[in-house]
């Protein structure tokens, strides 16, 4: 059975010269929920444009569960959902005429029924009859989903759909995402946010200067996230750890006053209790003390800027 | 062929419409109502007749074109202009639609829209003047087909304009003027024999003066010329849009 989307050296060059995609190969399998992650300008509305169809790629191929995005547009484009970042909504349209038009466009009858279950899927029934411009801009969102849900799409694309939502908000997304994918929608999300990544994926991809540099299931990924770093202030300059202290993961810094503790939060005992007992003994005084935790996509910049 | 589609396009655009009538309907209406009042009744009872026919009566097909061409311009070219401004177009982009699909369904609703003034304006000049049509069916043709070619074009400056200035720009300052100096206003043999030559190189007299021989069987160059001209300028527009949908240009980058 072919995957839901075969990416194979694709490219892309703007006619400003500018590289955005360098030869791209990946492959989404049905039913998974893959996170794409990068920077801003990584390349991922670059991809994700391409693949839907609102940019021409400059080489490669695209395949949506086996049929080519350009040679059998219309079969590739139907199987398709996409929810851009921006909040493109029209305005003065009603919910649920915006919606029926979405079902239209990919050339279905109209189904009454089912946009009520999409609006209903979505909490927007209440507002079928409110025109767009009324609406909040979490509620937006939601009619941008939708809309891509309109036509019953296999493949979702949801680029950054939680960018700019309250955790309240968040939380409901992830819940209407969950339920789209055990209803078997592959979806392919990208996000800034760890959490969406950590909650939801089944396998995570970075992307960086138009590159996908890691693509990994997300159990593995998790080993590489859980570490965080606890930042001891101390209260006076020290020129080496001292000697107590040499069994932990510490490093100095700053102007000798400050002490790294990188950790393992997954594992079952963080050291961090003796770890303070061992400071107190070696007479070392805190004047401050913080933890801190790296994005995803920083950990995988970092990653690729130390190859 | 994605009829469904097509059909969601211009349902969209007719609802559009409905949505401001006042602006799309009305407004072309009263205005082409003062162009009666002043110079078909006021102005025009002191103007005589003109290759037999009473003023009032000369300008009304002159009058209704106008309106089909400023029409059908601003209605497809705001039609494509507005998706792209707000970033909407991206779901027509991404369906599965094919570039003629997408023609159809924007200009057919430009095209409708446009048809619908004219023949309002058509009506309501019936209550100034006394109108009479000859050729009824070549009336209806040259409606249709000038609503569709300037539909084409008014589709094109949708795509090529960058920003309202420009989508603003083709209408007023080149299409009215041509409009008004092909003939709206008077017969071209009015003119002195240098000016009519000069006019000739303007299409809005094609259009204008075969939509009059329908209406009076009078018309200031051949009537097959006038439609022969009007396919040549829809051939040009279609060329275009082949073109554009061929390269993305502005649409698929």
């Amino acid at each position: 059975m072919a995957p839901a989307i075969a990416i194979k050296d694709l490219s892309k060059t703007y006619e400003t010269g500018f590289e955005a995609l360098k030869r791209v190969n990946l492959d989404i399998e049905r039913g998974e929920l893959f996170a794409l992650l990068g920077p801003n300008g990584a390349g991922k509305t670059t991809l994700i444009s391409i693949v839907c169809g609102l940019i021409k790629a400059t080489g490669g191929t695209v395949k949506v569960e086996g049929h080519d995005i350009v040679t059998d547009y219309r079969a590739a484009r139907s199987l398709i959902g996409l929810v851009p970042q921006e909040l493109t909504t029209e305005a003065f349209e009603t919910v649920r005429a915006t919606v029926s038009f979405s079902r239209g466009l990919f050339g279905l009858k109209k189904d009454p029924a089912h946009v009520e279950n999409v609006l209903r899927q979505l909490s927007l029934w209440d507002k079928r009859d409110n025109k767009i411009i009324t609406l909040s801009g979490g509620m937006k969102r939601r009619v941008l989903i939708a809309k891509a849900l309109a036509h019953e799409p296999r493949v979702l694309f949801l680029d950054e759909p939680t960018a700019g939502v309250d955790v309240e908000l968040r939380r409901d997304m992830w819940e209407i995402v969950r339920g789209l994918r055990e209803s078997g929608v592959t979806i392919i999300l990208t996000t800034h946010y760890i959490e969406e990544a950590e909650e939801m994926a089944d396998r995570v991809g970075v992307i960086n200067n138009g590159e996908i540099i890691l693509v990994e299931e997300k159990s593995e990924l998790m080993q590489k996230l859980g570490r965080k770093r606890l930042i001891l202030q101390l209260g006076s300059t020290i020129s080496a750890i001292p000697d107590g202290l040499a069994s932990y993961d510490l490093e100095l810094s700053g102007q000798g006053d400050e002490l790294v503790y990188t950790y393992d939060t997954h594992g079952g005992r963080t050291g961090i209790t003796n770890l303070m007992n061992d400071l107190r003994d070696s007479g070392l005084r805190l004047k401050d003390l913080q933890t801190k935790q790296d994005s995803l996509e920083k950990i995988f910049v970092d990653l690729v800027h130390k190859d | 062929m994605n009829y469904r589609a097509i059909l969601a396009i211009y349902q969209f655009e007719m609802n559009r419409t409905k949505r401001t009538i006042f602006q799309s309907v009305v407004s072309p209406v009263i205005s082409t109502a003062l162009y009666f009042v002043v110079f078909g009744a006021a102005i025009g009872s002191q103007i005589s007749e003109v290759e037999g026919i009473s003023y009032g009566a000369f300008i009304v097909p002159g009058l209704t074109m106008l309106s089909i061409l400023t029409q059908s311009i601003s209605n497809a070219s705001f039609g494509i202009y507005f998706p792209r401004f707000t970033g909407t177009i991206y779901e027509v982009m991404s369906a599965p639609v094919s570039f003629i699909e997408i023609v159809i369904g924007y200009v057919g609703a430009a095209a409708t829209k446009a048809v619908l003034v004219g023949s309002i304006i058509l009506i309501t000049a019936t209550f100034f003047v006394d109108l009479r049509i000859e050729h009824p069916v070549w009336m209806v043709a040259f409606l249709l087909l000038t609503a569709i070619t300037f539909s084409l074009f008014g589709f094109i400056i949708g795509i090529w304009s960058a920003n309202f200035e420009q989508l603003q720009f083709v209408p007023l300052l080149v299409v009215t003027p041509l409009a008004f100096l092909g003939g709206s206003f008077y017969s071209i043999n009015m003119l002195p024999e240098f000016w009519q030559k000069v006019t000739l190189l303007n299409p809005a007299v094609y259009l204008i003066s075969g939509f009059r021989w329908s209406f009076y069987g009078q018309a200031d160059v051949n009537v097959l010329l006038s439609f022969g001209m009007t396919f040549v300028f829809l051939g040009i527009c279609l060329v275009l849009i082949r073109r554009i949908f061929k390269s993305g240009y502005r649409l698929r980058a």
